[in-house]
């Protein structure tokens, strides 16, 4: 992860010398997008070649499902509130 | 229609992987490993170009702190709530499962090695249902909850699965909160496991 997270600082390093050229901007905008969609095919593809997780999916999944969404639906709330009080940059 | 983009790409992924008919390389991590890289890198370059995510993150300060926090004490408030709707299960359980924040893969195992297989594919589902839910419902929640929605529904995954999202809806100033949440959370998820399976037994 360490070493993924330097990945990150050295763009940050580039795109600082970078900002005056919006041509290329576009194109590292485009490419984003590209490793965006890569990213979720690799997501996707490892959960459906976990045979535990397809398999046992029906069994267990509904209660699994009602504690998944009272854990975003909680969190989401706090967000919201967080992010209305200390956030909010207009 | 760009909005159904994302999520096809996912579907497909999962349908690909039900096949069973990719090649291993395709499922190592490593390949995932270096997608996330580039993604982090093309990330980076954006931001450092952009005057404006300085500005987001200059005014910021602190307060990101009350990001993960504000997210761990709304994911064991919501996930008590369901202990209505849940009567086999007891608050313990619940609580542990729900500190799992998306990370299904160490919270599973480490259900499974304290308190047995059953519970511990509760928590891989739960968890997983998680990650899957942000990045299907990441468009809604930031519509209607502000740009932290997404962060605080992918919990621990904010930092890699499911940041290509949160980056894409909240904006590209947001992947540095994003990544700060996940990574606290996931180095909370094995501390509150603990907490909730065995303090006081």
């Amino acid at each position: 992860m360490a070493l993924v997270l330097l990945w990150m600082i050295l763009g940050i390093a580039i795109g600082l010398t970078l900002s005056n050229y919006a041509g290329l901007l576009k194109i590292n905008d485009r490419l984003l997008n590209l490793a965006i969609y890569a990213l979720l095919l690799l997501l996707g593809i490892s959960i459906g070649s976990n045979e535990k997780i397809i398999t046992n999916f029906y069994g267990l999944g509904v209660q699994a499902l009602v504690i998944a969404s009272g854990a975003i639906g909680g969190s989401v709330l706090v967000s919201w509130m967080v992010y209305r009080l200390f956030f909010h940059i207009k | 229609m760009k909005a159904l983009i994302i999520p096809a790409f996912f579907v497909t992924g999962i349908l690909l992987g039900i096949s069973g008919k990719l090649p291993d390389s395709l499922i190592s991590d490593d390949l995932s490993t270096l997608a996330l890289s580039i993604l982090l890198f093309l990330a980076g370059v954006g931001i450092g170009a952009d005057r404006k995510s300085w500005n987001v993150i200059r005014s910021i300060h602190l307060k990101i702190v009350l990001v993960p926090v504000g997210i761990m004490l709304g994911t064991l408030a919501g996930t008590l709530v369901t202990s209505l709707l849940l009567p086999t299960l007891s608050l313990r359980e619940i609580l542990a499962v729900g500190s799992g924040f998306g990370y299904y893969s160490l919270s599973s195992i480490f259900i499974t090695k304290l308190h047995g297989e059953t519970l511990g594919l509760v928590a891989l589902l739960s968890n997983m249902f998680r990650e899957i839910l942000t990045i299907l419902l990441t468009p809604i929640l930031v519509k209607y909850f502000g740009n932290l929605a997404a962060i605080a529904a992918g919990g621990a995954t904010s930092m890699d699965t499911t940041l290509p999202v949160i980056i894409k809806y909240s904006g590209k100033e947001y992947a540095i909160i994003s990544l700060f949440s996940g990574i606290t959370l996931t180095i909370l998820v094995p501390f509150l496991v603990t907490f909730f399976l065995t303090v006081g037994r």
